[in-house]
């Protein structure tokens, strides 16, 4: 650094002036104007060092001594500011073209992430029962017999248990007798489970995997998800199914979408319903498309689980996840969402 | 499932001109039959009534005989050039290798475009020198049975029609058949009889029960069920072991007819209807009992009577019994088998058959047997259906039994099968009728009339439901004022007013007054159900566990993991794979009793057994930058564990038995899991890329707690496979509990699975880093605006000293002066000359800042010393000079 300048020294002033001033006409960019601004306007600078000693002159000497410094200083940065208006001026007509790059070089520098459809979907089906005040209840994979037949009507010897295709689980430990346990083939157990540990009255939708003895295939799986809907309520009837079937369906397939019911069979149910839904996207021209089953929650069922069927009534649905992703975006073959090919998942990367 | 042959349905209720299987199909799904396929006519294309009108033997030079034939085929008669002028057309020229017909018979003339059975399609085809136009043809040709002897003379079969007619309609060839679904409360729709009713409720249109003998036939037919009769052949219905108390036989009816050509083909209609029902035409015998089956309803079982000791008992199987089924299957019988016996020796010694399943090899009817005892029973659906699935042995009989079969079937199905025997067969048929009858009074149900209207949501009038039970078949009368069926007295529904319903026989699935409802809203249509959408309690949104499911998920998305599902079967051999211990917990899984494939019979313990599986494929298929995760349950039995108590539905288990059963059910923990293979940053224009390495896979873990607002310390876990000994942590709690694992895998599971080199993993118990969110919400520290002061330290130690705890040594150094570290790096690690052998030099960046005030040069001073201080007091180290 230079020697330290008086502030009574007037041509020391004017040498430390002109130093910077040439030193400002001569920065070539913004950058070295900068690094001018530190040396010679900064807080180390001679100019700055020199007008802080004025503090320590005499009282008779502060006038002069602070006249002298605030032209040269005012000097000094009008200076910086010229030049910094000229460089900026230059940079920008200059410089920046200069420095413009291929902007169309790939931006693709992070990995891409994706959810499962599946599960987005899930989610979203979800959202609509959470939107009409019902909430969200889950169960277990592995479940008792009891809750995924005994408590929903289906006897021990009722044909439609023998038609579940069930996976059943052997005994623990060894053992050779019945563990009383399966893999569930519905999430219709969560039915019995929430009425079980649920104040009344319930509304709940239950999305989940399920499972049945089927080889995989373009439309089976054994491994598939279902989403389940059960209100019990004082009161209820088909008509409420209906309603909150229609609402579904609007929800996940807009305006025009509707449904359809057909007297059915299921043990946990009567009466009982296959719904279909009016499907304008089906491939081949609008039509009706098989969507799930439902219908009203048999008495024996709410009995099971100690709920007056006398006072409640109470209506169930249940459809595939699969199959609405299927019908919703086109998908042919259920390999595809069940293989775990990260470019299946990668397709719906964006919302659902 | 039941095939609907439209012309054998209008034998029972009046179908509608121009019917079609598919407008049939769209009738019935309305009363809940749905549409299983569509089989299409087997012969397409002209097919038409022709009469012979020469026939001219030419014998060939191959030793054959031909007949060129012309046959009038009236509008389709042949345009002939002779006749050009008058704009006649001829009789068709066709070359026929069969001459059993004669000038003047009618028969079946397949035109040039017909197709027949095969696919065989006819076209005009020059044969020894002739144009034959067309095709005269034998019943075989036509589907219609195996005789292909020679010509099907239309006479013969008792028809008769004009030259032109369309043969298919005659002869039911043309027709789509439907098959329907038939659900399991409707076992009467196994039936024309039942789907004849169900279309009569669709349309309305006039139903006649062909169970109900009409006015005006013999007396003997019509009489009300007799008592068993003395003279007919003995039967003892013995049966000592009921299930759940309910007898297995409870009604069997036995006819005997004698002298009958049971081997003898069935008439060609008969064999039509089989054929278009899906069944094979095998013998009158045998034809006539099926045929009536698929009629009514009624399973039945023609036995040899020669080869039958008086008398037929109905019971139980003993220890050790066996039977050869008609299938030539040896079986061993289960206790719990019902069994039509006969007694040779002694009374019900020999086994005939399977109620209600299969009959047995010994009894069945052969070539020579002209003698025949016709049973029709009533069967325990429950006996039946355990028996037919014990023995793995599904039969159209038993199809039926385990539905439910109208109990007041056998006689009128008995009687048919004789009638149908001696009109086809000749013969006679014994007076006598062996008819015993146990079975219990109709079931009533009491409903109260305003429940269905309750239940649908239409206002259903009290005649409405009244009227369409009795469309159905009830019986419905009023109940009197006070009964409760059951009810204590004094219920609100007491008041209102009440029918008592007896349902009709055919209908065993109607047995609570729901049941009835259903009928209801059916017969009067699920479209009239209007739409309402009720307005459920305000409702609490997702519970905290599953918005931080989301929430993990999301964040592994937003971080570049794409997320996969992948089925939960695994084999013992998988974790063989994985190099987990024999004595690991994780080999303590639960087994499949019936798993899709026998090497995978178990059920996941953990999720990268199956997630490394699935990253596998995706190498295979040729993607290997690889970033993965999956969320899901894994099953994780507890020893001990007793089964799960098998209770029956329709009332609450005790506390005990509750407990019992959600006891038995094992733990079943959410678990989320993830793979990285390859380059974790794709290498491109800007540079090369970046492999993925233990640190990504640790963020990540690190990650699933960090966005749940839960720290999890990772710390060096030298032994758990799969993961490498040297590369991998342990992932804890606060408190210490182990949460999982993450980093290398071990270069064996890596080569085991063919995954590229250094391949990744972590796995995380979910519901544990849920269970660990703080309960409250996370309270906010003011943001300082006060000036940052930055620091650095390079520190040197000896090689062995682990940087994590160096790390922590300088953060607890800097805490101990003052509450002023903003953020603390490690910016770089260093060893060689310049530090010596044996020593790093570790490098940290600090960003120290107070809440209240700058920190002065005296400050940030004592806050280096004091790092350096507890640094050099854990670990040596000292400041790089």
């Amino acid at each position: 650094m230079s020697e330290s300048v008086s502030p009574l020294d007037a041509d020391a002033v004017r040498a430390a002036v002109d130093a910077a001033l040439a030193a400002i006409t001569s920065a070539g960019d913004l950058d070295e104007l900068k690094a001018v601004r530190l040396a010679h306007a900064g807080d180390r600078s001679p100019l700055a060092l020199a007008n802080r000693a004025i503090g320590g002159l005499d009282a008779s000497d502060k006038a002069e001594a602070g006249r002298l410094m605030g032209g040269a200083r005012g000097q000094v940065n009008a200076a910086l500011a010229a030049r910094q208006i000229e460089l900026e001026a230059d940079r920008d007509a200059r410089v920046l073209v200069e420095e413009s790059v291929d902007v169309t070089l790939p931006a693709d520098r992070s990995p891409r992430g994706a959810r499962h459809p599946l599960e987005v979907l899930s989610e979203r089906i979800a959202d609509v029962f959470l939107a009409m005040g019902w909430e969200i209840a889950e169960g277990p994979e592995v479940e008792a017999e009891w809750f995924n037949f005994d408590a929903l009507n289906f006897g021990i010897d009722h044909p439609a248990r023998q038609m579940q295709d069930t996976f059943y689980v052997e005994a623990l430990d060894g053992g050779t007798g019945p563990s009383g346990l399966v893999l569930r083939t519905h999430t219709s157990p969560v039915q019995a489970r929430a009425l079980l540990s649920r104040e009344l009255p319930v509304y709940i939708a239950c999305p989940g995997r399920t499972f049945r003895t089927d080889e995989l295939d373009a439309t089976h799986t054994p491994v598939f998800s279902q989403v389940e809907g059960l209100a019990v309520d004082k009161g209820l009837t088909m008509a409420h199914l209906r309603g909150t079937l229609d609402h579904f369906a609007r929800a996940m397939f807009g305006p025009e979408a509707r449904t359809r019911l057909r007297p059915s069979f299921f043990p946990f149910t009567e009466p009982s319903a296959e719904m279909d839904l009016w499907f304008p996207q089906k491939k081949g021209g609008a039509g009706w498309i098989e969507w799930g089953g439902c219908g009203m929650v048999n008495p024996n069922v709410l009995r099971s689980v100690g709920v007056d069927p006398d006072v409640y009534t109470g209506f169930a649905f249940g459809m595939g996840i699969e199959r609405t992703l299927m019908f919703r975006h086109g998908i042919a073959d259920m390999h595809d969402m069940v293989e775990g090919d990260v470019r299946f998942s990668l397709q719906f990367e964006g919302v659902i | 499932m039941p095939r609907v042959p439209l012309s054998w349905l209008a034998e029972h209720v009046a179908v509608a001109p121009g019917t079609t299987a598919e407008s049939l199909a769209a009738e019935l799904v309305r009363v809940g039959l749905e549409e299983e396929a569509v089989h299409p006519a087997t012969v397409t294309g002209p097919l038409v009534v022709g009469e012979v009108i020469e026939r001219t033997p030419e014998p060939q030079s191959n030793g054959k005989t031909i007949q060129w034939c012309r046959v009038d085929v009236g509008a389709f008669n042949a345009a002939d050039d002779d006749d050009a002028d008058t704009g006649a057309a001829g009789p068709r020229g066709i070359v026929c290798g069969a001459d059993n017909f004669e000038v003047g018979d009618r028969v079946v003339v397949a035109l040039p475009g017909a197709v027949l059975p095969g696919p065989f399609p006819i076209t005009a085809r020059k044969t020894y020198g002739h144009v034959s136009d067309g095709m005269i043809c034998s019943e075989r040709e036509l589907g219609l049975g195996e005789d292909h002897n020679g010509i099907l003379v239309l006479a013969r079969l008792g028809l008769d029609a004009a030259p032109g007619t369309d043969a298919r309609r005659l002869l039911g060839l043309g027709e789509d058949v439907l098959e329907i679904n038939v659900t399991p409360d409707r076992g009467y729709c196994f039936a024309m009889r039942g789907i004849a009713r169900e279309y009569s409720h669709a349309t309305g249109a006039a139903f006649t029960d062909p169970a109900v003998v009409p006015a005006g036939l013999p007396a003997e037919s019509a009489e009300p069920i007799a008592p068993t009769s003395g003279a007919g052949f003995a039967v003892e219905l013995d049966d000592d072991a009921p299930i759940h108390g309910v007898a297995g036989c409870d009604r069997f009816v036995a006819r005997v007819v004698r002298g009958v050509a049971a081997s003898a083909p069935s008439p060609i209609w008969m064999q039509r209807r089989l054929t278009q029902a899906g069944m094979r035409p095998i013998s009158l015998a045998v034809d006539v009992t099926n045929y009536v089956m698929l009629d009514l309803g009624q399973p039945l079982h023609a036995y040899d009577l020669g080869r039958l000791a008086a008398p037929i008992v109905v019971r139980r199987a003993r220890y050790d019994e066996r039977l050869t089924t008609l299938d030539g299957v040896e079986r061993r019988l289960h206790l719990e088998d019902l069994l039509i016996t006969d007694s040779p020796q002694s009374r019900g010694t020999r086994v005939l058959g399977l109620a209600g399943v299969m009959g047995g090899a010994d009894s069945e009817v052969t070539p020579a047997t002209t003698d025949l005892l016709i049973e029709a029973a009533h069967f325990d659906p429950v006996s039946v259906a355990r028996t037919a699935r014990r023995h793995k042995l599904p039969s159209e009989a038993s199809r039926r039994f385990e539905r439910g079969v109208d109990p007041e079937l056998p006689r009128v199905a008995a009687d048919r099968v004789v009638a149908l025997l001696l009109e086809h067969g000749g013969g006679t048929a014994d007076e006598a009728v062996t008819d015993v009858d146990r079975t219990p009074p109709a079931h009533t149900i009491t409903l109260p009339l305003d429940l269905p209207g309750r239940i649908v949501g239409v206002d259903y009038s009290a005649d409405v439901v009244r009227a369409t039970l009795a469309e159905i078949g009830c019986t419905v009368v009023d109940a009197p004022a006070e009964v409760a069926d059951g009810e204590a007295p004094g219920r609100r529904d007491v008041a209102r007013p009440r029918v008592v319903v007896t349902v009709p026989s055919w209908r065993p699935d109607l047995v609570m007054p729901v049941d009835l409802v259903e009928e209801v809203a059916r017969l009067r249509g699920y479209d009239a159900i209007p739409s309402v959408l009720p307005t459920a309690p305000a409702g609490r949104g997702l519970t905290d566990a599953q918005r931080a499911r989301r929430t993990v998920a999301r964040a592994l998305a937003a971080h570049g993991f794409v997320e996969v599902l992948s089925y939960p079967f695994v084999g013992a051999d998988a974790h063989d794979r994985l190099g987990i211990p024999a004595d690991d917990p994780r080999r303590r899984a639960v087994r499949l009793a019936n798993p899709v494939s026998e090497s995978q019979p178990e059920l996941r313990t953990n999720l990268l057994v199956t997630l490394l599986d699935t990253a596998r494929r995706n190498v295979s298929r040729g993607m290997t930058d690889l970033a993965l995760f999956e969320t899901g349950l894994v099953v994780r039995p507890e020893p001990g564990t007793a089964a799960a108590p098998l209770l029956s539905g329709g009332e609450l288990p005790s506390e005990a038995d509750l407990a019992g059963l959600l006891d038995a059910v094992p733990p079943q923990p959410r678990r989320v899991a993830g793979v990285l293979t390859g380059l974790r940053e794709p290498g491109g224009w800007w540079g090369p890329g970046r492999r993925a390495d233990h640190t990504d896979a640790i963020e990540a873990a690190v990650l699933v707690g960090r966005c749940l607002g839960v720290s999890l310390a990772a710390t060096a876990d030298a032994d758990h496979m799969p993961w490498h000994p040297g590369r991998n942590v342990r992932l804890t709690l606060a408190d210490g509990t182990l949460v999982g694992h993450a980093g290398e895998l071990h270069p064996k599971v890596v080569a085991a699975l063919d995954l590229p080199t250094r391949a990744v993993a972590f796995e995380v118990d979910l519901d544990a880093v849920i269970a660990a969110m703080p309960g409250e919400p996370a309270q906010a520290t003011p943001v300082s605006t006060f000036p940052v002061a930055k620091e650095d330290i390079a520190l040197v130690v000896d090689a062995g000293v682990a940087v994590g705890e160096l790390l922590s040594a300088v953060r607890d150094g800097i805490r101990s002066v003052g509450d002023v570290l903003e953020e603390l790096r490690v910016f770089d690690v260093y060893t060689g000359a310049q530090v010596g052998d044996g020593r790093k030099s570790v490098a940290f960046s600090l960003r120290l800042r107070a809440p209240d005030r700058t920190l002065t040069a005296e400050e940030t001073a004592a806050v280096r010393a004091a790092a350096v201080a507890e640094a050099g007091r854990r670990f040596g180290a000292v400041l790089r000079s």
